[in-house]
């Protein structure tokens, strides 16, 4: 006998409330991440000891600042899951879990806001 | 709680596992994905140095192309590495390949040897 509702079941997001969605999002930023890090490391390779019109430059072409702020918000966002992780195995007191993952979501995205808005600052020029 | 005496993964390497190279380079994905997440820190800087203009970003450049900063982008260039390839061995297993214990250690030393020749030849193209 099955005491769950059917919808319950169609959902499959069992007793987390969540489902798989973290550990897929995980895979799914992990996996965008692997073509845009080459892309960076290899721009950087060009880019990083140039000077700062040539930077600003870079930076601010269509293509580039477009691959940016993808690279950037699918990075934040894959630390943000993986940082998780981190305090949820080792921070055990509910009270201190519970706000060490708020102070770590809000710094982390605090920093990814800053950096997807200097890339759109130089882009749009600001 | 009596459950908070027992050992925890990865403080029971040494103690009471011996390390292995797949223990090792596990907890190592961890500490290089916590230590990229701080790098971050370092390329928002960057970029908010550029987008603030020609004398803060001098400033910026001055930091990350002092010693200690280039020894720390050096050391994040391999964490970025490690954990790309680690990353990409995680995937692997995911999707059900190479979990035969001989496949881990195989892989688990293709990653190590490939994140160090990438670091170095990443640094070699990008020498001043």
């Amino acid at each position: 006998m099955n005491l769950r509702t059917p919808l319950a079941r169609v959902r499959g997001l069992g007793s987390a409330k969540e489902g798989t969605d973290h550990w897929w999002v995980q895979r799914v930023t992990s996996l965008a991440l692997i073509p845009l890090t080459l892309w960076f490391v290899i721009s950087l390779m060009s880019v990083a000891r140039a000077d700062y019109a040539t930077v600003v430059e870079w930076i601010g072409r269509p293509f580039n600042s477009i691959l940016l702020v993808l690279l950037l918000i699918t990075t934040f966002y894959h630390t943000a899951l993986g940082l998780q992780v981190v305090i949820e195995d080792y921070v055990h007191d509910e009270g201190m879990k519970l706000a060490a993952l708020l102070v770590m979501k809000l710094v982390v995205w605090l920093w990814g806001a800053a950096a997807i808005f200097a890339v759109l600052r130089i882009a749009f020029g600001g | 709680m009596a459950t908070n005496k027992r050992p925890l993964s990865p403080f029971m390497i040494g103690p009471y596992y011996k390390p292995q190279l797949t223990s090792v380079l596990s907890i190592l994905h961890r500490i290089t994905g916590v230590a990229l997440a701080i790098g971050l820190l370092f390329l928002v800087y960057w970029l908010v140095a550029a987008a603030s203009g020609p004398d803060a970003y001098a400033h910026a450049q001055g930091v990350l192309g002092s010693m200690l900063g280039q020894l720390f982008l050096f050391l994040w260039t391999w964490a970025l590495f490690y954990h790309l390839g680690n990353g990409i061995r995680h995937l692997a297993w995911d999707a059900g390949y190479g979990l035969e214990i001989p496949s881990v250690y195989k892989s688990g030393k293709v990653v190590v040897i490939a994140s160090v020749v990438l670091t170095f030849v990443t640094w070699i193209i990008a020498a001043p």
